[in-house]
């Protein structure tokens, strides 16, 4: 049995707060993305008003980063000529945190390029000046990772194309930001099935390299994850890769409890003084037993996961339990 | 379309001879949007709206800075300029960043000629403050040198001042020469000055990749030869020689997205179904262009007498 079995119910503004990802009962890859900063409302609440978003899980996912990079350092990485963009995404994403909390956090610059960054959710009081790694306890893209649960890329941009030279990922879902430090754009999406045909990926990249500084968009995307797993990162296939086979072997309730829609809310947006792109990545996990709960989401993953065509749900992870999952979504429908 | 930002002038600044420098703060005093080096902001004056390069730090600016050079035979953006007073509200568009500096340059080597120094200040700041290997030549004529003082202080002896051609062409040439692998070129100011920089840098091997220009004051275009437009719905416009498609679509109620009207934001890109477009923007790429499958119709026309398009 899995390490992972939640034992306690699903805390309130998870459920209240959850990404939804299916608009219509098909999915299908697209260039799915919209200005952000608008509210998203749902049947149990809303997502969406801010770039940054901070829960309940906050201190737990932020100790479950740091001991993930304490055993393997891999998951983040730093090419020498993104260091004005790390500097950009610590100082942009404290602007954020502080316009979703401004009753916890603050960024108060004084002047010539010295900074007071307030979080008291942590009791953090962090004196800094721009661009003087000295001032900081770490590295910058290293140290707004201990303040944000958003995974972080740092996009270049040169020679009419996308790099991803930097990141802290964490909570990757079946890929290995380690393995895709440096490549470009289509590199680091090259084994998703359909994206290079339907010339989604490409429309993507144009759209990503005439962002400008102030524009934020965001997108989402999703899959299944066994159990409450941030990290199903491909370094640790061999720890999470056999619950695709255990699932189906369990109980129903357990099946309930275990299975979790995992959605990820990415923004994007274009980092002012270094021109880099600054790509969110945001991981929300709803146990099934939850999501039953809520009609119109219980139908509609029914109807998605019914619909997905094989290559997808082989790229997803999901092709060998998909059918349970319609069954036991369906068997939970209103009689 | 983009927000607008209500600002006021609140400091002007005439020491150099027909150079402006105004200093422009938010109406409510909040934080402007912050910028990219190289950026420009497109203000809204009487007649044609005129972009111009901001020069101070992007970060978190509470000002914007843009030094205009008076033109009095240009479209009048200048002179509008030049006749504000401190008080005045002005409204510009949000910053747009189309001249960037490249992160990964090992050594960046700024050019400027004229007024053209406005967005290579910007870019040499950023590099200081990064610590990025940089230097600078800086082409003037005697006593409208705009910015000398910021640049000495910035650059220190990275910066070279000239005042006379043929040693500023000895230089150039020298300079470009002699840089390392994946070293970077910076240029902005006349047409006719980029192009003797542009053509330098081909003649010792610089690739066009390496190559990065800023460009302000875009020449009039000629009126061009007058075709025909064909919409989606199959209604054929007249666009006559001196009308530019953008303005025949706009005269036949369409609502094309369009900014800076010279071929140069890429707004208001259309899509070509049929026909050969005649670019004359400064948007599309070499292969954009070549694949002949849009254009920007604020400047760009037709090859034939007709051309076919998604709108």
């Amino acid at each position: 049995m899995t390490a992972h079995l939640p034992t306690t119910e699903t805390a309130r503004d998870l459920i209240e707060g959850f990404a939804f990802p299916f608009p219509t009962d098909q999915y299908r890859y697209s260039t799915n993305v919209e200005p952000a900063r608008t509210p998203v409302v749902t049947p149990t609440g809303q997502w969406g008003d801010a770039v940054v978003d901070v829960d309940s899980e906050y201190r737990h996912e932020l100790a479950e980063r740091e001991r993930i990079l304490a055993a393997d350092p891999s998951r983040y990485a730093v090419l020498d000529h993104m260091r004005p963009a790390c500097w950009d995404t610590m100082i942009t994403l404290m602007r954020e945190l502080a316009l979703a909390r401004p009753d916890t956090m603050s960024l108060e610059a004084l002047g010539g390029g010295a900074f007071v960054w307030t979080n008291r959710l942590l009791d953090v009081e962090q004196r800094f000046t721009l661009a003087d790694e000295s001032t900081l306890p770490m590295e910058p893209l290293r140290y707004i990772a201990t303040q944000v649960q958003e995974d972080l890329v740092l996009l270049d941009q040169r020679d009419d194309d996308l790099w991803g030279d930097a990141g802290v990922v964490t909570f990757a879902a079946d890929w290995s930001f380690g393995f895709d430090v440096g490549m470009n754009f289509l590199e680091i999406h090259g084994p998703v099935p359909r994206l290079r045909q339907t010339g989604v990926i490409t429309r993507a990249r144009e759209f990503i390299m005439r962002l400008q500084p102030g524009q934020v968009y965001r997108r989402t995307n999703w899959t299944l994850t066994i159990g409450r797993r941030l990290d199903v990162s491909t370094e640790l296939y061999p720890e999470w890769g056999p619950d695709r086979p255990m699932i189906q072997t369990v109980d129903d309730e357990t099946f309930g409890r275990l299975v979790h829609l995992r959605t990820e809310v990415q923004h994007l947006l274009r980092l002012p003084e270094s021109g880099g792109v600054l790509f969110l990545s945001r991981t929300y996990l709803l146990p099934f037993a939850d999501l039953a709960t809520v009609e119109p989401w219980r139908a509609r993953t029914a109807a998605v996961l019914a619909d997905l065509p094989e290559d997808m749900a082989d790229y997803k992870g999901v092709i060998s339990y998909r059918d349970r999952a319609v069954a036991w979504l369906e068997a939970r429908a209103p009689s | 379309m983009s927000d607008r930002i209500r600002l006021v002038v609140t400091a002007i600044d005439d020491d150099v001879p027909g150079i402006r420098t105004l200093t422009l703060a938010a109406a409510d005093g909040r934080v402007l949007p912050d910028f990219t080096p190289g950026s420009h902001v497109v203000l809204e004056c009487d007649g044609p709206a005129n972009a111009y390069s901001l020069t101070g730090d992007g970060t978190m600016p509470t000002t914007y800075s843009v030094s205009v050079l008076e033109v009095p035979a240009g479209a009048g953006g200048s002179r509008w300029v030049h006749g504000l007073a401190v008080g005045d509200p002005v409204i510009a568009l949000p910053p747009r960043s189309m001249f960037a500096p490249i992160l990964q340059g090992s050594r960046h080597v700024l050019v400027a000629g004229g007024i053209g120094i406005t967005p290579i200040l910007s870019h040499l700041r950023s590099a200081v403050r990064w610590g990025r290997e940089v230097e600078l030549l800086y082409a003037y004529r005697d006593g409208r040198g705009a910015h000398l003082d910021e640049v000495k202080e910035l650059a220190g002896d990275r910066a070279r001042f000239f005042t006379d051609r043929t040693s500023f062409a000895e230089s150039l040439a020298a300079t470009l020469a002699d840089q390392p692998i994946g070293a970077h070129l910076y240029t902005c100011g006349p047409a006719g000055f980029m192009d003797a920089v542009v053509e330098t840098a081909t003649a010792l091997g610089w690739p066009p990749s390496r190559i990065h220009l800023e460009h302000f004051g875009v020449e009039a275009l000629d009126p061009g030869e007058p075709f025909q437009a064909v919409l989606a719905d199959g209604r054929v416009l007249d666009v006559p020689s001196g009308v530019s498609l953008l303005e025949a679509l706009e005269g036949a109620g369409l609502d094309v997205p369009q900014l800076c009207r010279q071929g140069v934001c890429g707004e208001c890109r259309v899509t070509v179904r049929s026909g050969v477009p005649l670019h004359r923007d400064l948007f599309l790429s070499a292969e954009a262009k070549a694949a002949n499958d849009s254009l920007m119709c604020c400047v760009s026309r037709a090859e034939g007498d007709r051309l076919e398009i998604d709108l």
